[in-house]
């Protein structure tokens, strides 16, 4: 009963129980959603589930980064626009070498989106460290500034390219699961290594809880807003390669569009709370695929593009209040009451 | 003697929280035109009983009555509809807003256009005027006057909805000793107005100069009620710790060491260490195993010259050696790295990390030392912990607790840990013992004691100048931002002439009696 009670206070928990409950709303319309078969064509795996791992991988990947920029009582809200760089540099270097089975260009093309990644995360991490800016502020310029960017790379054009290698990463397959999802997880793994077996996790969360008390406790916080500024870049750009990677064009206005929402929310379901500190990895994975598992029912049941901003908010909403201590208590209360009221009865 | 009917009376009142009985059959009256003084070491209940008054938490047994009758609060809102308003140790107010405005805020008057600014402020004129405070003007920026004034607004604030009964929480904790005197006034004539006042403080001094009345608590227990003139100091405080006062009585008498060399090289020494507009240039020294006590009023520059010597503020002006080498401390990193380490004075914004488990919170400041790269290993962070925790007997013995949940004595028992984690050579304590109860700060003061003997050199400031001079072995002395003597501690330096010190009306003056004090001291 107490691990019972421990487990409905995990946040993520809950947004577990909001992937099944999706998920069952699509089976109800249709029984054999979860059916996983072989695609003739390609002979792999086939089927709705591995379609949301796939679409998953990219808000993965931001959320992460998210989580951290989070904890220290900041916000990235370029993420979105950085994928379109990634994405962009990517596609135009492919392109431009075109070697379409070269795996030495696809490792050219995702070195040079990580580092580009870096460096628009790094100035978001001097804007706020060294200068001072709000994080918001900061953010929402390199937010306007890095779709400018992802189009000056572009030239405006909606680049599209061809690389065998580069394209197995999200249409791929390793052991049954997407190549993109997989990698996800993996990064996941050692983000999480790196962030609790150093002492790099602490303080964050330490910076995050308490600025002033931590400089005071001899924490330097300048290099680690800007380590998180970085990843938060790096991570995103890793995103947008993804996105690109399915359909091996960069859409300079549509890739990772307003994505930037979809990992802070995915980051407030996994339970870090957005007054900055503790932060769950664990958690914002799971949120991330309950946004993926989210946009693809949204489409398979067929919401109307105009409803959908709408619907998702309800959902959303509906998992916030699950979360909410307050809201269960009362819940909870409101029941006990009643059947108190029919023993009486 | 005839005793009218109490306005609150609690009887029985039990609250139980997972795994601790925070209150257990306390019985609690206020009667009307007393100041009631609620005193009891940290997590004796008081905080607890104030909680269940204000409606923020509900007693599981026992009741409460309100003017004789059976009142049921079920949250602050019908708390202050039954007449009590509460004034907490931190100020609750909107520094932005217009003092007036803060006065009446919830309450302002209104006319058929809206808020009729003019009849509020002079409302608030009003309200003011009642305390004494007429002088104020409603319309300057509550941000514009000192924090004591702003903790006699938040009382007139509590008293424009004409309640009956006033707590006051811990009010004095951040006030020096002349609004000190001008709170207790407010309080004395609210008091003649008929209304109940609860008050907690933790300065004894000010227990006995404004109550009528004590109630004891010890673990979540009811001891007693007294009042005041019935029961001595020494009587409350064996009350309160239910022992052993023996051993406070033995840290009553100054501590001395006898023929210090101080041609020695010193473990510090600074000179004309300064920063615009906090300090003007300072000389000060501090030897191996010294107890230098800062004594001056809030805002006097000892926190200043502290955070100087730590790095907490970076210096504009001076040189500082260490053992003779000459280095500089320009960061709190850079003072650590050097063995200084500087315990705050405003323990909730600067010290503790609250969301933190009292483990991350002793191992932070060493961690840092080390670098993020090399974590501390589990089995070292559990020995520091279990160590300290034992050392200080932190309550509740929980590492894995938020630091936040603990009471400030255990608080600063936890900050006290992370410091000597680092093996400072040079301890900096600026108010470990503000707002701590008496059992906490006898601990705390041994462990001073005990440090120093171990050869720890350790700046001690705090208000309570008793405190001071008991434990320094000598005196710096601090007034408008600058140091205006120093005294070496001896029996005929006491509190009141290191006070005389500090009030002297010039520099000259100040500087002449602390030579005279000193001189009178080597002969």
């Amino acid at each position: 009963m107490p691990a019972l009670k421990s487990l409905l206070r995990t946040p993520w928990f809950w947004g577990i129980i909001g992937i099944v409950l999706l998920l069952s709303l699509n089976v109800v319309k249709d029984p054999t959603y979860l059916a996983v078969g072989i695609n003739p064509a390609t002979g792999q795996l086939a089927g709705n589930l591995l379609d949301i791992l796939r679409v998953s991988a990219p808000i993965i990947m931001i959320a992460l980064g998210m989580t951290f920029v989070i904890a220290t009582k900041g916000i990235d809200l370029s993420v979105g626009s950085i994928m379109a760089v990634g994405g962009a540099a990517a596609m135009e270097l492919l392109r431009a070498l075109n070697a379409p089975s070269s795996f030495g260009a696809m490792f050219t093309a995702i070195g040079l989106a990580l580092l580009l990644g870096a460096v628009l995360g790094l100035v978001n991490g001097l804007l706020v460290s060294i200068v001072g800016l709000q994080p918001f502020i900061s953010t929402l310029v390199m937010m306007l500034a890095a779709r400018g960017i992802a189009r000056v790379i572009t030239g405006g054009q909606n680049t599209n390219s061809q690389n065998q290698p580069f394209q197995q990463i999200s249409n791929g397959q390793v052991l049954g699961l997407p190549i993109s999802f997989v990698i996800a997880i993996a990064i996941v793994v050692v983000v999480t290594v790196i962030m609790r077996r150093t002492a790099l996790g602490l303080m964050i969360e330490s910076i995050g809880v308490n600025p002033d008390a931590s400089r005071l406790a001899g924490i330097r916080p300048r290099p680690i807003l800007i380590t998180v500024y970085v990843l938060s870049g790096v991570l995103a750009a890793g995103g947008g390669l993804f996105t690109v990677s399915e359909v091996m064009t960069v859409d300079v206005s549509g890739t990772g569009y307003q994505m930037e929402l979809d990992a802070i929310l995915a980051v407030v379901i996994g339970g870090t709370s957005l007054a900055g500190g503790k932060f769950s990895i664990l958690g914002s994975t799971v949120g991330a695929l309950l946004i993926a598992t989210l946009n693809k029912t949204v489409l398979f049941l067929g919401v109307s593009a105009a409803a959908t901003p709408a619907f998702k908010a309800i959902v959303i909403v509906l998992l916030v209040l699950l979360q909410s201590e307050r809201v269960r208590t009362f819940v909870l209360q409101a029941g006990r009451r009643r059947t108190r009221k029919e023993v009486v009865a | 003697m005839t005793e009218s009917l109490p306005i609150v009376e609690v009887r029985g009142a039990s609250i139980t929280f997972p795994g601790v009985k925070a209150l257990d059959e306390v019985n609690f009256r206020l009667l009307p035109g007393e100041v009631h003084t609620l005193m009891g070491e940290n997590g004796a209940g008081k905080s607890t009983l104030i909680k269940a008054l204000t409606g923020v938490y509900q007693i599981d047994s026992g009741s409460i009555l309100i003017f004789g009758e059976e009142k049921r609060l079920t949250g602050t809102a019908s708390a202050q509809a039954a007449g009590i308003s509460t004034v907490y140790q931190e100020v609750n107010l909107c520094t932005n807003l217009t003092i007036g405005e803060n006065v009446m805020l919830g309450h302002e008057v209104r006319g058929p256009l809206g808020i009729n600014w003019r009849a509020t402020h002079a409302r608030a004129q009003e309200a003011l005027t009642r305390m004494g405070l007429g002088h104020l003007d409603t319309r300057a920026p509550l941000s514009s006057i000192s924090i004591a004034l702003q903790q006699l607004v938040a009382i007139s604030r509590a008293m424009v909805t004409d309640s009956k009964v006033l707590i006051l929480d811990e009010p004095t904790s951040s006030l020096d000793a002349a609004e000190v005197e001008t709170l207790f006034s407010v309080m004395r004539r609210l008091r003649d107005q008929g209304v109940a006042i609860l008050f907690v403080s933790h300065f004894l001094d000010q227990v006995y100069a404004i109550s009528d009345r004590i109630t004891v608590l010890r673990n979540g227990g009811f001891v007693g009620e007294y009042l005041t003139r019935d029961l001595d100091r020494t009587q409350l405080i064996s009350k309160m710790i239910g022992k052993d006062i023996e051993a406070l009585r033995a840290l009553g008498s100054n501590r001395q060491v006898d023929a210090r060399d101080r041609s020695a090289t010193p473990v510090y020494a600074a000179e004309g260490l300064g920063r615009a507009g906090a300090l003007a240039p300072t000389d000060i020294e501090i030897h191996k195993g010294e107890v230098v006590g800062f004594a001056g009023l809030l805002g006097s520059g000892r926190t200043e010259l502290a955070r100087l010597i730590a790095g907490a503020d970076r210096a504009d002006s001076g040189t500082v050696r260490l053992k003779g080498k000459k280095v500089n401390v320009t960061s709190p990193v850079s003072g650590l790295g050097n063995h200084i380490a500087y315990s705050t004075e405003n323990r909730r914004d600067d010290g503790i990390i609250g969301d933190l488990s009292i483990r991350e919170n002793i191992m932070l400041a060493l961690q840092a030392k080390r670098g993020w790269l090399r974590r501390i290993p589990a089995r070292e962070v559990d020995q520091l912990v279990s160590t300290y925790m034992e050392r200080f007997s932190v309550r509740p013995n929980d590492p894995d607790r938020p630091i936040r949940l603990l009471s400030g004595g255990n608080q600063q028992k936890v900050l006290l840990g992370r410091w000597l984690a680092t093996d400072p050579e040079l301890l900096l304590l600026d108010e470990p013992t503000r707002g701590i109860d008496v059992g906490a700060k006898a601990d705390i003061q041994e462990t001073v004691a005990e440090l120093a003997e171990a050869g720890m050199s350790v700046v001690f400031i705090s208000s309570e100048l008793e405190e001071v001079v008991r434990l320094s072995e000598r005196i710096v002395i601090m007034k408008d931002h600058e140091k205006v003597g120093e005294v070496v501690n001896g029996p005929d330096v006491t509190a009141e002439r290191v006070v005389s010190i500090i009030a002297a009306e010039s520099e000259e003056e100040a500087e002449a009696q602390a030579e005279a004090l000193a001189e009178g001291e080597t002969r």
